[in-house]
């Protein structure tokens, strides 16, 4: 209860009237502060935050600039600590799209010129970059000084959050190589940031009493000419979220679709689906799947990674291999050595990875399936 | 649904009947010698012989009643044997999953609230959807201090111990992110409505309103327009709330479906901002100031801005506007059977209540009114049912939600004209499945 910090608050009016000569000027200072609204509702609850408690945890810098701390950085300086702590997700020239999105790219000096990124709306860029869309420097800074390096935010100092920034500029051409960026120069790289005039708070989506800028009529009856289905997902992207049958829950009339294999041909009852439930190791596949064929097992051992039926990927196309070993002597053994072993060589430069997981029968299978070529 | 009808096959136990007897029983109907083949296909397939020892068979009913069963035959567990509960082993399959490829580093990435298998409007504490921006953290609460500054008479500090003391408000909202349905812009993207819907929850939050603590700081409610909301993780998330809206209906909550809310939703405070986009929700929330002008902060200035066709971008797009979707069924599902059902979706709005939902099975050519149930709640999530017979041809199902201020959820091409399709936020279209002659139910759009 009578913490440090809580000491260095005024005492409640109560403690003050019992209190000595001092407790009387604390009260008169109290009365000034703090009206009879506020304080008196909830007494004993919650207490003055100190000047370096707000400090602290006050760091927010707004677009005007409020809560800028004083300080410097280079652009040669930043380079350094982007080169050390920046670099390794962002890329050296803060292009990377490896972990995250690209911070540098798609702007012009033109677009300096003009505070509009032309390449927002000619869209021949093919990822919207962060120089692409911020608007206000002030978010960068407050961003990169209370957030970054991502693993161990907090831990730049001021100056060298203004280098770091400095550096990023630099890398989109907004300031000069001998560039330094200071609490004093914020001001006149704002006036340079090439979308600096993007954004518009001009429509209804910002409180609730706003004006939708969308109007639908909520037809009943002959509501479309025609009903077309302009987008579903392609056959290859069938198993891309993994099993769905997985997703769902295994008893009900909901179930999921068993993604692993081909869509059933019709609603058939002579599959015979169990409503009735077995036992829960089996959860989550009770759908027992037809007979594996070629296909159903090229599908389950992820071969289309590297194989195209028909046409070459990574690896030669089962079409091509077909053609290659069709008619000669032991083929079958051979195929079915290469795919458990791995091979090289044979296709051109990049190897054929061991695959010692997949069950024989699986593999013999897949080699029949191959060589009778009826893709 | 398949028939129960005494004599037919089609609730025996998967596969362990040949195919070729299932269509001898269909058609000539079941003798001595399919009723040994039976009995020995189950033996088989289930219990060596303990099947065969009973005297039931599948003429006289199923199994599931004329057998004993372990649960009716053995001592259940004891009290207590889980203290902390957990689902049902037959459950496991519904749980929060990330969609993949969709990010590079599962710190900052989305797991998805698996709505297909959820029932009424409350999202089960375990199964709310997680966002983070730079990993979660389990802060100890005896640490926890949320600090008003900025412009207010007093700037304080509140420990969780004051905070719970103060008069509290228990209210059940959703919270969708602004991203929520990004993915289905310009195409249809992902399978199931766990991954095109699956950033929404549905919980009843308990704490303090915002106000009693802007109130009880002496907060300038002249100047200060607006307040900056900031967490106490290592992203520091922070957004900007205008006046109004924290005046309003906003509260600083510690409460989640009766119990602390969990470390991946912001143990142990959080804000909760009806109707808004869930960023602005922000977690672990240490601080709140009160300011006079925005804050462009980086989910503010960088992300969470929606772009036009005309290259702006819209900045502080915030309200997450009338919406619906069909949860079942839905795209990734299987109907084994032609017959009746239940079609069951959510339907919310960040503007009021839901005041109507219709549901088409012809692809938006003809709808008809579903029954709303109760409770139907302000900035919640609304449960419609209706009725289908399903006859087994192909269909096109959709749900079209209507709220307090007349606002309908428009089809996507609407949408599409107006915003375009790279703006990634706040695309709340109309959902349409198909269900396939084969009973598959997949992710389509329509137009």
């Amino acid at each position: 209860m009578f913490r440090s910090a809580e000491r260095r608050s005024p005492p409640p009016p109560s403690r003050g009237r019992s209190g000595g000569g001092w407790g009387g000027a604390i009260l008169i200072f109290i009365s000034v502060a703090l009206p009879a609204t506020a304080a008196d509702k909830f007494p004993g609850i919650g207490r003055t935050a100190t000047g370096a408690e707000v400090a602290a945890w006050d760091i927010d810098v707004r677009p005007d600039f409020k809560g800028l701390p004083s300080g410097s950085g280079s652009v040669a300086k930043g380079q350094e600590i982007w080169d050390a702590r920046c670099a390794n997700c962002h890329g050296t020239f803060g292009e990377s799209n490896e972990i995250f999105t690209p911070i540098v790219g798609g702007t012009t000096k033109q677009d300096i010129e003009r505070g509009r990124v032309a390449s927002l709306t000619d869209q021949k860029q093919p990822q919207r970059t962060t120089m692409m869309k911020v608007a206000t420097l002030s978010s960068l800074f407050d961003y990169i000084y209370r957030a970054m390096p991502w693993n161990e935010p907090r831990s730049l100092t001021v100056d060298e959050t203004y280098a770091v920034l400095a550096h990023i500029l630099n890398l989109a051409e907004v300031v000069p190589d001998d560039f330094v960026l200071s609490d004093k120069t914020m001001d006149s790289v704002q006036a340079r940031m090439p979308n600096r005039f993007g954004m518009t708070k001009t429509h209804g989506l910002a409180n609730a009493r706003g004006k939708p800028d969308i109007q639908a009529t909520a037809c009943m009856k002959d509501c479309a000419e025609f009903v077309q289905i302009g987008s579903r997902l392609p056959d290859y992207a069938r198993n891309a979220h993994n099993n769905l049958a997985d997703q769902n829950r295994i008893w009900g009339p909901f179930r999921g679709a068993d993604t692993s294999v081909a869509a059933l041909a019709a609603l058939s009852l002579s599959r015979s689906v169990a409503l009735t439930q077995s036992a829960p190791s089996s959860a989550g596949e009770d759908a027992v799947p037809p007979a594996p064929t070629g296909k159903i097992l090229y599908a389950k051992h992820h071969c289309a990674a590297c194989h195209g039926l028909t046409n070459k990927l990574v690896g030669p196309s089962f079409r091509d291999v077909a053609k290659r070993y069709q008619g000669k002597s032991d083929v079958n053994v051979v195929l079915e050595r290469k795919i458990k072993l791995g091979g090289a060589g044979a296709w051109g430069n990049i190897p054929m990875p061991p695959h010692a997981t997949i069950e024989a029968s699986d593999i013999a299978s897949l080699v029949s399936w191959i060589l009778e070529g009826k893709f | 649904m398949i028939r129960r009808k005494l004599g037919h096959l089609s609730y025996a136990p998967e596969g362990f009947v040949p195919a070729e007897l299932v269509s001898a029983v269909t058609a000539h109907g079941i003798d001595d010698t399919r009723r040994a083949f039976l009995r020995s296909s189950f033996a088989a397939a289930l219990l060596g012989s303990t099947v065969i020892a009973t005297r039931s068979s599948a003429a006289e009913g199923e199994l599931e009643i004329l057998e004993k069963q372990p649960w009716q035959t053995t001592l259940g567990k004891p009290v207590a044997a889980t203290p902390y509960g957990l689902p049902s082993v037959f459950e496991k399959n519904l749980q929060r999953r990330e969609s993949p490829g969709l990010t590079r580093v599962s710190a900052a990435s989305v797991a998805f609230t698996p709505l297909q298998g959820l029932f009424g409007i409350i999202t089960p504490s375990g199964l709310h959807f997680e966002r983070h921006h730079q990993g979660w953290v389990d802060i100890d609460p005896a640490k926890h201090r949320l600090m008003i500054n900025g412009l207010v008479k007093q700037a304080k500090i509140f420990t969780m111990d004051d905070l719970l003391r103060l008069p509290s408000v228990s209210r059940i909202h959703f919270i969708e992110c602004g991203a929520n349905t990004g993915l289905e812009w310009g195409n249809v993207a992902v399978p199931t409505v766990q991954y095109t819907h699956g950033m929404l929850s549905c919980c009843e939050f308990t704490g303090v309103p915002l106000s009693v603590l802007l109130d009880q700081c002496g907060a300038d409610l002249k100047k200060g327009k607006y307040v900056l909301a900031e967490g106490g993780d290592g992203s520091g998330m922070t957004r900007t709330i205008p006046m109004e809206n924290a005046l309003d209906d906003v509260f600083v909550a510690w409460g989640m479906n009766g119990e602390m809310l969990r470390p991946e939703n912001g143990y142990p405070l959080r804000l909760v901002v009806p109707g808004v986009q869930g960023v602005s929700w922000v977690k672990w929330l240490r601080r709140i100031e009160v300011g006079d002008s925005p804050y462009a902060s980086k989910d503010e200035a960088v992300h969470y801005i929606d772009l036009m066709p005309d290259g702006l971008h819209r900045q502080y797009t915030s309200i997450q506007e009338c919406k619906s979707v069909i949860t079942t069924p839905s795209g990734g599902q299987q109907l084994h059977a032609t017959g009746f059902y239940n079609v069951s979706g959510m339907a919310w709005s960040g503007r009021g209540k839901i005041k109507r939902v219709d549901v088409s099975f012809d692809g938006g050519n003809h709808w008809r009114t579903a029954r709303l149930e109760s409770p139907v709640l302000s900035k919640a999530v609304t449960r419609f049912n209706i009725d289908w017979v399903w006859d087994g041809s192909p269909a096109i199902l959709q749900s079209r939600a209507i709220d307090s201020t007349g606002y309908v959820q428009p089809p996507i091409r609407t949408l599409r004209a107006i915003r375009g399709s790279r703006s990634i936020y706040h695309n709340n279209a109309i959902q349409s499945w198909e269900v396939g002659s084969n009973g598959e139910v997949s992710n389509v759009q329509v137009g």
